[in-house]
């Protein structure tokens, strides 16, 4: 003989099984015509691309020492990090082409990202709007640098002069590699210190 | 009667000219101390460069290293090295040592594959006056003017050797802190007019020639009348 009590919770949870099935079939449903109304809302026109605008990169030849200004025309995005961003990649993709004046291998890819804060000090150069640029390069850039005093300096300050050339609100540039601080870029040039973009002004070199 | 002539005699003894006895003179001067640190970069774990063939940087620099010591001791030059052989020389070191030294030029040899021909760099860091306490990070700045002096003696000497040379300033930590005139002088290829590599920096021959255009720049700078004055700032 069953119980009562028994017989009540099994009539119970019989009730509840349907229940829920008929609720798993309604969410069933559901989810399949959201899936058929999402088709209509597919994206059907590619993302608006940044417009071409000129950008001065400031380049770097082994040959005389020297950092020369080119004028280029590429996309540029409107924030000013990204914007720093794609110049640094366009000039580190002229240092990666076969006749590159400054041969260095890795291209845009090796700019991971750039962070533009209020440069820390006195108020009166944060009324100016005066910038710090933190550039932060990948380890594999870093790796295959090529080392020397001449070659390290030159990539570092054309970094710092272009920067400053497309941003004249950047006043100072930091070197991270892979979000790190590292003493030297491939051994010589110092990536502890803090560059005036105003020392990295392009000369024409002092070939004798 | 004899008495009488022995006050005489003492007076016309005191009466006689004193007998020209040669002057006291000053003892001359020695000649100022002409002291060159070389420092040899890297050395040790810190393998610098990878210029051809797999060779290593370190060994370039202290490869030039004794040859320039070697022909600066044969013309009478004190040298006071950082390094003699492969091993590790912290750069607060390096500068302790060539500090030490109160020296009238201290050289940083490097040697790289890029480029060409000589490079040769002083530090960025600002001219300062000197001053009782000087920064040791900035130790260099008081004597960035005789540093600068001190590169075109080697631009000069290297140029009518028949180097190419290019010129800079840069950012150099080692040398921030010493306090004589300094440079950082880096070897890099010799090229043609095509720019195609007519000698390595390791090339024995070329580092002799290096080695024999740095010891006239040196010997110049020795004569050079704002070189002394240069000693102290």
């Amino acid at each position: 003989m069953i119980p009562r009590y028994q017989k009540i919770l099994l009539v119970a949870l019989l009730i509840a099984s349907l229940g829920m099935g008929f609720k798993l079939w309604q969410l069933r449903e559901r989810a399949h015509k959201r899936l058929l109304a999402g088709e209509t809302t597919a994206p059907t026109k590619a993302p608006d691309v940044a417009p071409a605008e000129q950008a001065t990169l400031i380049a770097a030849n082994d040959l005389d020492n020297s950092l020369v200004p080119q004028v280029h025309s590429l996309p540029l995005p409107a924030d000013p990090g990204a914007r720093a961003r794609a110049v640094l990649g366009k000039l580190l993709d002229l240092y990666a082409a076969p006749d590159a004046t400054h041969p260095v291998s890795g291209g845009a890819a090796s700019v991971a990202q750039v962070f533009l804060l209020p440069v820390p000090g006195s108020t009166t150069t944060q009324a100016s709007g005066d910038q710090l640029a933190v550039v932060n390069l990948t380890g594999s850039f870093a790796a295959s640098h090529p080392s020397g005093l001449e070659a390290e300096s030159l990539t570092v300050l054309s970094i710092c002069a272009t920067i400053h050339a497309n941003l004249p609100n950047v006043t100072e540039v930091r070197f991270l590699v892979d979000g790190q601080q590292r003493p030297t870029l491939a051994g010589h040039a110092d990536l502890t210190r803090t560059y005036l973009t105003a020392d990295a002004a392009p000369s024409e070199g002092n070939r004798q | 009667m004899l008495f009488a002539f022995v006050p005489l005699a003492l007076f016309c003894v005191a009466q006689q000219p004193p007998t020209p006895s040669p002057a006291p003179q000053a003892p001359a001067p020695p000649p100022p101390r002409f002291v060159v640190v070389l420092d040899g970069a890297h050395g040790g774990d810190d393998t610098g460069a990878h210029i051809d063939r797999g060779q290593l940087e370190k060994n370039a620099n202290l490869a030039l290293n004794t040859r320039l010591r070697s022909l600066l001791s044969a013309r009478g030059i004190q040298v006071v090295t950082t390094r003699e052989s492969d091993t590790s020389v912290d750069l607060n070191r390096r500068a302790e040592i060539a500090n030490h030294a109160n020296a009238a030029a201290c050289l940083s040899l490097h040697a790289s594959e890029s480029g060409s021909g000589i490079h040769l760099f002083a530090s960025s860091i600002a001219p300062t006056q000197p001053t009782r306490f000087i920064a040791w990070k900035t130790a260099q700045a008081p004597w960035i003017t005789r540093s600068l002096g001190l590169a075109g003696s080697v631009n000069s000497a290297m140029s009518q050797a028949g180097f190419s040379v290019t010129l800079g300033r840069i950012p150099l930590p080692g040398i921030e802190s010493m306090t004589c005139p300094a440079l950082a002088i880096e070897v890099g290829p010799q090229r043609d007019s095509d720019h195609k590599i007519t000698a390595e920096p390791d090339n024995p021959d070329y580092q002799a020639r290096v080695a024999a255009a740095l010891a006239a720049a040196l010997l110049e700078w020795r004569s050079d009348p704002t070189r002394t004055e240069s000693r102290q700032p």
